[in-house]
């Protein structure tokens, strides 16, 4: 689980071009949106790219979405239970 | 009273400068955008967001902040009229990468969102909170006649005070950006020698 979180975290800096972060800034249960990462809607749609393409995981119900992106945290248990890939 | 150029900014060569003085140099950067992370950082542009653009909304960014912010008050209905050669192509390339056949095609949401030369001026205008005519226009080269009848016709018409004008050219690592204020007072002359002059 704890390589997935850094998996995670390198996947999200890329691909959100968080250019001035690291994965040390970002920690396990850091809020992604809102007051933590303070990402948008659009990041959003990204991390929904993320899970499909590199963890086989389709999002049919976008209130499932609230919950899994919560945090890094949230994610990885979400991705351990459910990946295809 | 006729319309004159009250401010202008530059980015070329390394070299950014306000009203023909230089204000930020860095010759050491071998590609434009860490050459603009440079002058961001260096200049103290705080804005985040500036780290998701593509390279043509970053140019734009900071060539208008450093403009906006040296003047003493920005009208809330100042127009943008913005222009250049290369629309977008750096983030379009990008773009269509990304949904290439060897790429698996998932589009990327954060690049698609900047496949329009127009974002520029939404960043722009949310930045400053205009709420103004605006409009971007592809050329084949920099059109300084019709930057000249577009922001007097916008001013004379009424529709605006005054017009962040600019020419904002980015394709990789070449880069050109021009920008200038069109308004009524003194100033620089607004002419097409004047402004192939000060390009």
């Amino acid at each position: 689980m704890e390589e997935l979180k850094k998996e995670l975290k390198e996947k999200i800096i890329d691909a959100l071009n968080l250019d001035d972060m690291s994965i040390g800034d970002i920690k396990d249960s850091d809020f992604l949106f809102g007051d933590g990462l303070g990402l948008d809607s659009i990041d959003a749609l990204e991390l929904i790219v993320i899970l499909d393409k590199d963890y086989g995981i389709k999002l049919t119900d976008p209130k499932e979405g609230k919950k899994i992106f919560e945090s890094i945290e949230t994610m990885a248990q979400y991705i351990s239970e459910h990946r295809t890939k | 009273m006729k319309n004159k150029i009250t401010h202008y900014c530059n980015i070329k060569n390394g070299k950014i400068s306000l009203n023909g003085k230089l204000v930020f140099e860095n010759q050491d950067e071998p590609t434009f955008l860490k050459f603009i992370k440079s002058a961001y950082k260096t200049l103290k542009i705080d804005y985040p967001k500036f780290y998701k653009m593509d390279p043509l909304c970053k140019l734009s960014l900071v060539a208008s902040t450093i403009l906006l912010d040296s003047m003493e008050s920005i009208d809330s209905e100042m127009a943008l009229l913005l222009c250049n050669r290369s629309s977008c192509i750096d983030i379009d390339k990008e773009h269509q990468s990304s949904i290439s056949y060897e790429n698996g095609g998932y589009a990327s949401p954060a690049t698609f969102v900047y496949t329009l030369p127009n974002i520029a001026l939404g960043e722009i205008s949310i930045k400053y909170k205009l709420k103004s005519e605006n409009s971007f226009f592809i050329f084949e080269n920099f059109n300084p006649k019709f930057m000249i009848d577009y922001s007097e016709s916008l001013i004379n018409l009424g529709k605006s005070k005054s017009v962040l004008c600019g020419w904002l050219e980015v394709n990789q690592d070449e880069y050109n950006a021009f920008v200038f204020i069109v308004e009524p007072k003194e100033g620089e002359e607004l002419s097409v020698e004047k402004l192939n002059k000060l390009l």
